[in-house]
């Protein structure tokens, strides 16, 4: 009963399907003038709101450090104060007395160089205790008690054994970023699949072939995590360190102002250093994205 | 008989702290070359444990592998493993995933434009040639296993290990890669061990079908020769009386003389 049906719904299905793809053939393409006004209305739904709130923030700000007398400078007067740091950034009259731009440059170049070193060294110190077990046991409990000393303790042991301001300060950033770094690396190592382990296994990868090409992109995930929460805490760290060894840098440019009472000066560093920061972290995470593509999603 | 892999005497204990579990007992078994052996048991009894025996993933604890008469006691190409999740690694292309066998096992043997010439080869067995530049995770489950396949068949092995290579696809996804499977295997002649807890899947691909007792301690309780001349046609096979006895075979086995024994 069934068979001279199915038969017949066959040979009708034939013409249909082959008709079928002429009537697909209508191309729709929205014109450009809706792609446009479409990314227009995308990026103003996120840029909008951050815009009126900051504008009502600065408005606040005003009405309450208007007054006379007011402890701290209503925004127009910390424009009106810092216009030719603004406009400036580079000038150089020798000594401190430089622009931001060589303020914060020096304060990029030690961060650049601590965190590079801890970047290298915490990822090697990581790889080190996610493989071995007796390496964990030996080391975790080490780093859990050493990852929680505040970064400026640090500083005057640092300058004991340095006795120089330029070291201590890298030294400082060096350790306070490393555990973030050297904790996520071995999550990321620990957690790499067993299957992944087993194919390297029966391809016969050498120790050398399993770091490169499993190990480092499996933990990939994992190690951008923790560089990025280094990057934070170096950024954070080397304010707080140059104010207390001075020089050329943003932080003991910051300690310069409050000690002249330049109080103008130190929030305009204080938006630089807000901005950098946020700068740092996207890069990091970018990087991340870009080096982790694939991984992430399985 | 010639035996080209032989599991001789294989006893299997896991030890955790003082308890110790005996998983396999007493497992023999010679499989010739070109041979399509099919193991078959209820979840649990071991028989993922006896397949990591072979590729040398995991010892036994006493006995051993033999392959061509030598002892075989850690992983290596000779053994590809196409694994039950496919086991590709994902930040690598398809076309990669395979390279990264071939440029190891072929490192002396095969220029460059050979091996890559090969790794198309082999693309172009499973039908995946025109994904070559996609990611694992930008295909179907179907398609990641038959790289999978690509990648063991890729690495030249003198047996190839199925662990359950069809259990997380779909029937027709399913059917479709033991079609592809058997056409690989007449095709090239491969000696193939398969895990497996299909029984029809046995019956159809197989030439002999081990089948495991429950565990603890799990045993071969029976061998079954799978007389069915290849190649073989599924369609043709359902209403043939000597596929429908070795099917009937192996699921008493399975669900009247060994029933699955459920943990209370």
């Amino acid at each position: 009963m069934n068979m001279p049906a199915t038969k017949i719904e066959v040979e009708t299905a034939k013409p249909a399907s082959a008709a079928a793809p002429v009537v697909a053939m209508t191309p729709k393409r929205p014109p450009r003038s809706e792609t446009y006004a479409r990314m227009a209305r995308e990026t103003a739904v996120r840029v909008i709101p951050p815009l009126v709130v900051i504008a009502l923030l600065l408005l606040v700000w005003e009405l309450v450090c208007r007054r006379a007398g007011s402890a701290l400078p209503p925004p127009s007067k910390v424009f009106k104060d810092t216009k030719e740091l603004i406009l400036d950034p580079f000038f150089d009259h020798g000594g401190i007395d430089k622009g931001l731009f060589w303020h914060l440059s020096a304060s990029l170049q030690r961060v650049a160089f601590g965190y590079s070193l801890s970047a290298i060294a915490g990822i090697a110190l990581g790889v080190l205790v996610g493989q071995s077990v007796w390496a964990m046991r030996g080391l975790d409990p080490l780093f859990q008690v050493l990852r929680t000393i505040p970064p400026l303790a640090w500083l005057p042991l640092s300058l004991a054994a340095f006795r120089d301001g330029q070291p201590s300060a890298i030294f400082v950033i060096f350790i306070t970023s490393i555990w973030p770094i050297i904790i996520n690396t071995a999550v990321g190592v620990r957690n790499i699949p067993q299957d992944y382990r087993n194919v390297a296994a029966v391809v016969q990868l050498n120790p050398l072939e399993f770091f490169a090409k499993i190990m480092i992109p499996a933990a990939a995930p994992y190690i951008f995590t923790g560089l990025r929460i280094g990057i934070g805490l170096s950024w954070l760290a080397i304010v707080a360190a140059e104010m207390l060894i001075g020089g050329v840098g943003i932080g003991f440019f910051i300690w310069d102002a409050w000690n002249s009472s330049h109080i103008s000066e130190i929030i305009l560093a204080l938006f630089y250093v807000g901005i950098i920061g946020f700068v740092l972290d996207r890069l990091i995470a970018g990087a991340g994205k870009i080096v982790t593509r694939g991984t992430a999603l399985n | 008989m010639t035996a080209y892999l032989k599991l001789d005497h294989i006893d299997k204990i896991f030890t955790r702290g003082a308890a110790s579990t005996e998983v396999l007992k007493d497992i023999n078994l010679t499989i010739e070359k070109g041979e399509y052996v099919s193991i078959i048991g209820h979840s649990g009894c071991g028989k993922s444990t006896l397949l990591n025996i072979i590729a040398g993933l995991t010892n036994a604890t006493t006995g051993g592998v033999l392959l061509e008469n030598r002892e075989v006691n850690s992983p290596g190409p000779d053994r590809a493993v196409v694994f039950q999740n496919h086991s590709l690694l994902p930040w690598l292309t398809v076309y990669e995933n395979v390279r990264l066998g071939v440029d190891k096992v072929f490192a002396k043997t095969k220029k460059r434009a050979e091996r890559d010439a090969w790794v198309m080869h082999n693309l172009n067995l499973v039908q995946m040639a025109h994904a070559k530049d996609k990611r694992p995770s930008e295909i179907s489950g179907g398609m990641k296993q038959r790289v999978g396949i690509a990648r063991a068949l890729a690495m030249e092995p003198k047996v190839l290990l199925l662990d359950e290579p069809f259990g997380a696809l779909d029937a027709l996804t399913r059917a479709h890669l033991q079609d592809s499977v058997m056409a690989l295997h007449q095709k090239l002649g491969n000696t193939i061990l398969m895990i497996t807890h299909d029984v029809d899947e046995a019956v159809l691909l197989s030439d002999r079908i081990v089948m495991m007792t429950n565990g603890p301690s799990a045993r071969i309780g029976e061998v079954l020769e799978v007389p069915l001349a290849r190649p073989r046609k599924r369609l043709e096979l359902a209403t043939n009386t000597t596929y429908l006895k070795c099917r009937q075979r192996v699921l008493e086995f399975l669900y009247e003389r060994h029933r699955f024994v459920e943990a209370a």
